[in-house]
């Protein structure tokens, strides 16, 4: 085993967004114990206890959320591709939720890898031949230029003007601090608590605004995980037809033949909506129908938005009132069907369930553009502002957290009543996470800082 | 005309902080050691402020002590009075500062290398350096000359200095004693890059011309602490110092004047230290600011000899004593010495590797101004650690290198040696990345061991401090198992420091652990607390307050030993590694650094470049 390399790295593995299962790798000594942080075998057994070349199927949770079903896959030093314990979870695919679990795995002990770092720790731990040193070395620094270049396109833009004001201002008060301390004996101004626990409030607000922008704008850009359900027969597979125009979901008279989730995207006005179509929501006896149902259920609980469909013509039985149950504070929008029957419907029970409702037919293509304002205006995709400030990456979003994490801790010791220096210590890290979100090397910026903003001598 | 006076293991050029360190290391390592002053009494000479320490340069006289150097020893033996600096702003910035009797400081340094074994102390300039195969040639003007297997070039503002007060300007070393004017020549012969650094000093002005009726007093701290941890008997203070400002009218004066300054008139090229300008640069940088503040600190107890703390400057003698006359107190002052600027030949540090040897120059060291720093610490610091390193290398022994991680003196160094210095270098708290385990309270702890290893701390010393940290060990533990039970005395303790009763038994450490308070506000209920060394309770204080972020540092510490752990060739030509890109492959070829570790730090070298490098060692 080589020295140097002691963190443990995650990183999705297969292109996003291209083939039905995406795979996140977990490369490292704690690699095991990360992955057993987010994932729980169906038969209960924790995956340090599982051999090498073993897989267990199982589900992601996010602190209790779940996110997806996966298998994980384990692989125990030195029997891997980069020679380290590794964990591959292979979970659905969307880009969603594959990048809704790399940050679970991120917040749960790994950090980013590398450009190219599986392949460097793979040749490090010599996985891979000596020849190929060269080729190793020309993809790391291909992929570093990759990276430079995507570092150096967040130089101009709203990004960078967020993050250089926060910066900025952190600087200010790290320098105060530090001509403060450096120089006890000029007549540096006092540093009150009260200013810094405001700077570095207004920098945590700043952050915070940029890390939940981070879920809107991936939710614009790569679509929002939306589940249609209902009970069976309720038109539910044709309203997604009609949506994804496309016959990919299976139509039938018959209830309960709607069995797998079947992803699709479909752009409607700003919202991009990832669609699944679900089993009919219904008990059921029927055990291979049952399977669907389970896992209609389980989804609910982790996806963006919620279609519940209903059909007017009907009233609402047990198995509407269960399902409305299960939304609970998921976006979700009651999609009353058939509106050209007559209405039968308790549109009053369902409306106090879940936070919208739309009559709409689905074989005429009425109501379809408030259907559209709707959700537009339910996932925030309506505000949505091109030129805001977004965060763009899983690294970057890693930095903002790392900063923001920072900011906490020195709000922590403010208020806890520790010294000053202390305090120091948390602003610089965050100032540090922010330079290398940005791509800037961390050098003396405090020092310079000092410099030129406090008149010090002798 | 010339003539062979003796063979020496190691000639150190300089008898000032830098100097005086190197010189006695290596001499107490055993290695025969001359050492060279251009004037007999400038030993040990202190040009600047008659004081020792302030923020982060404490820390440095801490560490130097530390490891058996001898700028705290001496400092305690000449204090006028003692200030641990930044008392309320956290453990980590608490700092001595000495005001010390500047002659009675050079004489006990001078005799200290006087009365050294392995040590001879000579008055000479020294003109040319030659480096031959396996040793050095060290020539005097004179005609002396030596043969030597290591040379630490230690010579402050004496290499080609030069004095500007206004419009007047000569050759010549601090306080009016002559420079070094052929070295420089030689210096450039070997190889090595020179540039003009500028630094300067305030005047000195006669005690009873100062009207310190109205001035604010300055007075030290009881009881005093000193520097060194063999300093056993208390010290007291001696004197006062006294703070004044100046004044619009000061300001008047100054910018009237400001085109007799050389720095603005272009006469002066070298680059001056950003963090202590003279005041006409305070003035014109930070022309909002209503008025300045000034320290007026005794020289000596046998002088009347006042230091103007923060009024340096370079203007023509009759500006100055002018503008020194508008201040509050100083109506009537008496110019002892005027304030001057001086310029003078250092060398770019990139050059250095981390135990301060010339990378391409085996057996040539620097230590001090010459390295591109300022200050008496920095270069007290600089002077133990070449003078250890170049002692090892004749000894064949391992370098002495200390990283940034274990203290101030390794980071002053790496700082220097890999990100080099474009002004004179000062040593700053904000330095570190590693504050809160850097302590000056915690010196003995990190660097001792290293001392007795390397043979600098004496068994009695050594001893002593085993003792400690057998009490501190038994004392942590103590307090570890120690259940202060909830009663009315302690719960009116708690609430007069506004914290929370208690309602259960707590033990003493967790009671520590609350910011609000301390050992000694716990003194009351604390019964069967033993009799200590204060610096104990400090340091377990700290440690327990602290303990959050200690753990947090000392992992990102492991972290970067990690890295430090991989050393690159020190040779090597970074131009034949076809995946680095070009700017790391410049940079890297100019550091030279000595490990992975260190090859992060310079700005241009990108962790892809780190990875390729990674890869490159383990082929």
């Amino acid at each position: 085993m080589n020295i140097i390399e002691q963190s443990t790295i995650a990183a999705v593995s297969t292109p996003l967004g291209m083939g039905g299962i995406s795979v996140i790798r977990i490369s490292g000594k704690d690699a095991v114990s990360v992955a057993d942080k987010v994932f729980v075998s169906v038969s209960g057994k924790k995956l340090a206890d599982m051999k090498g070349y073993t897989a267990a199927y199982g589900k992601i949770y996010d602190d209790g959320e779940l996110l997806d079903e996966a298998v994980a896959t384990v692989f125990i030093a030195p029997n891997s591709y980069t020679g380290e314990n590794v964990v591959e979870l292979s979970c659905h695919g969307g880009m969603y939720i594959t990048s809704q679990v790399l940050r679970t795995v991120l917040d749960h002990g790994a950090v980013t890898a590398e450009p190219g770092e599986f392949t460097k720790r793979a040749f490090l731990n010599g996985k891979i031949d000596l020849t190929e040193s060269e080729a190793v070395m020309d993809i790391i620094s291909a992929k570093g230029r990759a990276a430079a270049r995507s570092a150096i396109g967040i130089k101009e833009g709203r990004l960078r003007h967020e993050i250089d004001d926060v910066k900025a201002s952190l600087i200010d008060s790290a320098a105060h601090l530090s001509a403060w301390a450096d120089y006890p004996e000029e007549d540096i101004p006092e540093v009150s608590a009260d200013t810094l626990n405001e700077n570095i409030t207004v920098a945590l607000q700043k952050l915070d605004s940029l890390l939940k922008g981070y879920d809107i704008g991936k939710s614009v850009k790569e679509g929002i995980d939306t589940l249609i359900i209902g009970k069976p027969n309720v038109g539910k597979s044709t309203l997604m037809n009609f949506l994804s125009g496309s016959e990919k979901s299976i139509v039938t008279d018959i209830p309960g033949t709607t069995r797998d989730i079947i992803e699709e995207t479909v752009v409607l006005g700003n919202a991009v909506l990832r669609l699944s179509d679900t089993a009919g929501l219904r008990e059921t006896d029927n055990p291979i129908e049952k399977i669907g149902v389970d896992r209609a259920k389980k989804r609910i609980e982790s996806c963006g938005l919620v279609l519940a469909v209903f059909d007017a013509s009907r009233t609402l039985d047990d198995d509407d009132k269960s399902m409305l149950n299960l939304i609970g504070d998921v976006p979700s929008v009651a999609v009353i069907n058939k509106s050209d029957l007559c209405i039968v419907l308790d549109v009053d029970h369902v409306k106090s369930k879940v936070s919208e409702a739309v009559y709409i037919s689905a074989v005429t293509g009425d109501g379809i553009d408030e259907l559209i304002a709707v959700v537009e205006r339910i996932t925030g995709a309506a505000e949505f502002d091109e030129n805001t400030a977004v965060l763009s990456t899983e690294r970057q979003r890693e930095c903002t957290m790392r900063a923001k994490n920072a900011l906490e801790e020195a709000l922590n010791a403010l208020h806890s009543g520790l010294t000053l220096d202390a305090v120091t210590v948390s602003i610089e890290e965050a100032i540090q996470a922010l330079l290398e979100l940005t791509g800037e090397r961390v050098g003396e910026v405090v020092v310079h800082s000092v410099f030129s903003k406090f008149c010090v001598g002798k | 005309m010339s003539y062979f006076a003796g063979k020496y293991d190691v000639a150190v050029i300089g008898a000032g902080h830098a100097g005086i360190e190197a010189a006695l290391a290596s001499a107490r390592l055993g290695c025969r050691t001359i050492v060279f002053t251009i004037n007999m009494d400038a030993v040990g000479n202190c040009p600047c402020n008659p004081s020792i320490g302030g923020t982060a340069k404490g820390h440095l006289v801490r560490e130097i002590d530390a490891l058996g150097g001898e700028m705290g020893k001496t400092a305690d033996e000449c204090l006028l009075q003692m200030r641990m600096l930044n008392r309320g702003k956290g453990p980590a910035v608490h700092s001595l500062r000495a005001q010390i009797d500047r002659r009675k400081y050079s004489e006990t340094m001078k005799h200290k290398l006087e009365l050294q074994e392995n040590l001879e102390l000579h008055q000479a300039e020294i003109t040319e350096i030659e480096e031959l195969d396996d040793h050095w040639k060290v020539t005097t003007r004179m005609g002396a000359e030596y043969d030597v297997k290591a040379v630490i070039i230690a010579t402050g503002t004496y290499l080609g200095g030069r004095i500007y007060i206004g419009e007047v300007s000569y050759e010549s070393g601090p306080d009016g004693i002559f420079p070094a004017t052929f070295l420089g020549n030689s210096l450039k012969k070997l190889g090595l890059s020179l540039r003009r650094f500028k630094t300067g000093t305030p005047a000195r002005v006669l005690k009873s011309s100062i009207d310190f009726s109205d001035l604010e007093e300055q007075s030290g701290d009881e009881p005093v602490i000193p520097f060194s941890y063999e300093t056993e008997e208390q010290l007291e203070n001696k004197v006062v110092c006294h703070i004044s400002w100046t004044n619009e009218n000061t300001k008047k004066i100054i910018l009237d004047n400001i085109n007799r300054s050389p720095l603005y008139s272009g006469m002066i090229h070298g680059v001056g230290p950003r963090y202590c300008p003279s005041l006409e640069d305070k003035i014109v940088r930070f022309s909002d600011k209503e008025r300045h503040q000034l320290f007026i600190e005794p020289c000596g107890e046998n002088t009347e000899e006042m230091y103007l703390q923060g009024m340096s400057s370079s203007l023509p003698e009759e500006v100055q004593i002018q503008f020194y006359h508008s201040i509050k107190g100083l109506e009537n002052a008496i110019v002892m010495r005027p304030a001057y600027a001086i310029e003078y030949d250092c060398v770019d540090p990139l050059q250095m590797d981390n135990t301060l040897e010339f990378i391409e120059h085996k057996g040539l060291y620097g230590a001090g101004q010459f390295n591109g720093s300022s200050g008496y610490e920095e270069a007290a610091a600089q002077g133990l650690v070449a003078g250890i390193n170049a002692a090892l290398k004749i000894k064949g022994e391992d370098p002495m290198i200390l990283d940034r991680a274990g203290s101030y003196i390794g980071t002053l160094i790496d700082d220097l040696v890999t990100k080099g210095a474009n002004d004179p270098y000062r040593i700053m708290t904000s330095r570190s990345e590693y504050r809160l385990i850097l302590r000056q309270d915690n010196a003995d702890e990190r660097l001792t061991p290293i001392g007795r290893r390397i043979g600098l701390i004496s068994d009695k010393r050594y001893e002593k401090y085993l003792k400690k940290q057998e009490f501190k060990a038994k004392e942590l533990d103590r307090i570890k198992h120690t259940v202060i039970s909830p009663s009315e005395e302690i719960n009116n303790i708690l609430v007069s420091r506004e914290t929370s009763p208690i309602i259960t038994g707590v033990k003493l450490v967790d009671l520590l652990k609350r910011p609000q308070l301390s050992y000694e506000v716990l003194k009351p209920i604390d019964k069967d607390r033993p009799e200590l060394d204060a610096n104990i309770f400090e340091q377990i204080e700290v440690e327990v307050k602290y303990e959050g972020y200690i753990k947090k540092q000392l992992a990102q510490v492991e972290q970067m030993r990690r890295m430090e752990s991989k050393s690159l060739p020190i040779d090597l030509d970074y131009k034949t590694i076809a995946g680095l890109r070009l700017e790391a492959q410049e940079k890297l070829n100019k550091v030279h650094p000595s490990n992975l570790g260190q090859a992060a730090r310079i700005s241009g070298v990108s962790p892809a470049d780190i990875s390729v490098l990674v890869i490159w060692l383990s082929r």
